[in-house]
């Protein structure tokens, strides 16, 4: 590995991108992407992804009829638990 | 962890009508003040259906139907899964509400407990272990570099959300659960790595690779293409 990290190959920086990125690091300040056009790029797209992820994920409604089945499971645990204890 | 967006502290249910006064005298009808209402009928509610009130846990139902399913949706991809996913936790819920102490939110505590049940699920179905023996596989396997060339450019910037949305949904189901909770649920690795059992640096690990097969799937169905 090379001492100040200008010279280490792509292989070597992106092994470490997990724990670089994992750990809130800016990953951009890293003097191998200053110097490595690819890096950079790839860098760019991982950010540009997990901030499109982060906008697109509607929230949505459930079908009505849930309530009915969630409603309906209920009484039915609860006329178990009623005949469990009685018997 | 993350705050939902019904965060407001609903632990105690304010005694002797407090609530009605508060609810009174926050009438104007302000952002802040619907948010206050918004919480004060929730902890009104929780009261009440920790106390056994049908009616109270079917108001809770409504308040937070939406994130809960819209959850497990992300989670699993699949909508009758996902139906399936919330009835159960619904469930749970009703079975362990008493246990409610107000140490977090309620809807945190809410939310937890819906990502629990669908963990659970996930195990049954050994998905997870699956997700596991991925992140051991070599990491030369999905180095983005080896496929870098100059007749291979950069994403634009702009993606295509339909593009997004099927690449995420085709991913392996391990790494799919963890882009969920990191990049979309806002978890941190030592509570997903507490969550699935596994190392904080397996629960990096695979959200990086996550990330770079969303990135070659955008690569190779780039705008556009994605939309049907």
């Amino acid at each position: 590995m090379s001492e100040n990290g200008k010279n280490i190959q792509c292989a070597e920086f992106q092994d470490q991108l997990p724990e670089l990125i994992g750990s809130g690091a800016d990953a951009g300040a890293h003097p191998h992407v200053q110097s490595c056009e690819l890096c950079r790029a790839l860098l760019a797209d991982l950010e540009t992804i997990a901030e499109a992820a982060r906008q697109l994920f509607p929230v949505v409604d459930p079908p009505d009829e849930l309530w009915e089945q969630i409603e309906s499971a209920i009484k039915s645990e609860q006329q178990t638990s009623g005949t469990n204890e009685k018997g | 962890m993350p705050q939902t967006n019904s965060s407001a502290h609903p632990a105690d249910p304010l005694p002797g009508g407090a609530g009605e006064a508060l609810r009174g005298r926050l009438s104007a009808a302000s952002p802040a003040a619907s948010a206050a209402e918004g919480a004060c009928a929730e902890a009104e509610a929780l009261a009440r259906a920790q106390a056994g009130d049908h009616q109270a846990f079917s108001q809770l139902y409504g308040l937070h139907k939406r994130r809960i399913y819209s959850l497990c949706l992300r989670m699993v991809g699949n909508i009758a899964e996902a139906e399936d996913l919330t009835q159960e936790a619904f469930l749970q819920l009703h079975r362990k509400i008493a246990s409610f102490r107000g140490d977090s939110a309620f809807s945190t505590w809410l939310h937890r407990l819906a990502i629990n049940v669908v963990l659970m699920r996930l195990r049954k179905k050994g998905l997870t272990q699956i997700s596991l023996d991925e992140a051991m596989e070599p990491a030369g396997e999905e180095r983005p570099g080896r496929s870098f060339g100059e007749q291979d450019p950069a994403l634009s910037g702009a993606i295509d959300r339909m593009a997004l949305q099927k690449a995420i949904d085709e991913l392996p189901a391990g790494y799919r659960l963890i882009f969920v909770l990191h990049d979309i649920e806002g978890y941190e690795h030592n509570e997903i790595a507490d969550m699935l059992e596994c190392s904080i640096g397996n629960s990096k690990s695979q959200l990086h690779k996550a990330r770079l097969k969303l990135r070659a799937a955008l690569r190779i169905h780039p705008q556009g293409e994605g939309r049907r």
